[in-house]
């Protein structure tokens, strides 16, 4: 899983059944410095997140399943709001 | 997922089977502002997007999750038709409604 940065929030009406009700949520990918790692992608959000917030998110194949009563079309899917990050070294 | 905008149409006869029946899309992938990045992807349309239309695409093995497409050959999905994107606060993109403009011109 990776680091993000909720930027921001992207409506669709008109989107695959299996998205209805999914948030979709611009998000920066992250290092642990909170430094930007590439382009901001759209992510699937299962945990509420708001903007602004640090959080981790699974990437490829895997994010189908970020969701307990369905999979989902996605290759990116918030599963987690960071707390705190405490870098050791 | 990205977001990406609908660039024109592939057309192909000669092609797999299992990709006969579905629309081809050339797409170019877009920053959060919607700003081209020149990176263009071919991708099976899901949703019925059209030209000029910013949509959001899966790629990988994701792309196959979309409904109807467990068993096709693809690694990149439309999967939705994007209305609005807000980024930090601001409302970067607005879909512009054919039938509002229309309605502004009378």
């Amino acid at each position: 899983m990776k680091l993000g940065r909720v930027l921001g929030k992207v409506w669709a009406t008109v989107k695959d059944p299996q998205l209805d009700g999914v948030k979709l949520y611009l998000m920066q990918p992250v290092d642990e410095n909170d430094e930007p790692l590439g382009r901001p992608i759209v992510a699937a959000d299962t945990v509420s997140s708001n903007f602004g917030d640090l959080v981790f998110w699974v990437s490829g194949a895997e994010a189908t399943f970020a969701l307990a009563e369905k999979r989902i079309p996605s290759d990116a899917s918030i599963v987690g709001l960071v707390d705190r990050l405490d870098v050791a070294i | 997922m990205e977001l990406a905008r609908v660039e024109g149409t592939v057309v192909s006869t000669v092609k797999a089977d299992r990709l006969i029946g579905y629309k081809l899309l050339l797409v170019n992938l877009l920053g959060p502002d919607t700003t081209a990045t020149d990176n263009y992807l071919v991708a099976v349309d899901n949703v019925g997007a059209g030209a000029g239309e910013v949509v959001i695409v899966v790629r990988g093995s994701s792309a196959r999750q979309s409904k109807g497409l467990a068993d096709v050959p693809t690694d990149t999905s439309i999967v939705a038709i994007v209305d609005s994107i807000e980024l930090k606060g601001k409302v970067v993109f607005r879909k512009s409604d054919p039938e509002k403009k229309a309605a502004a011109k009378k």
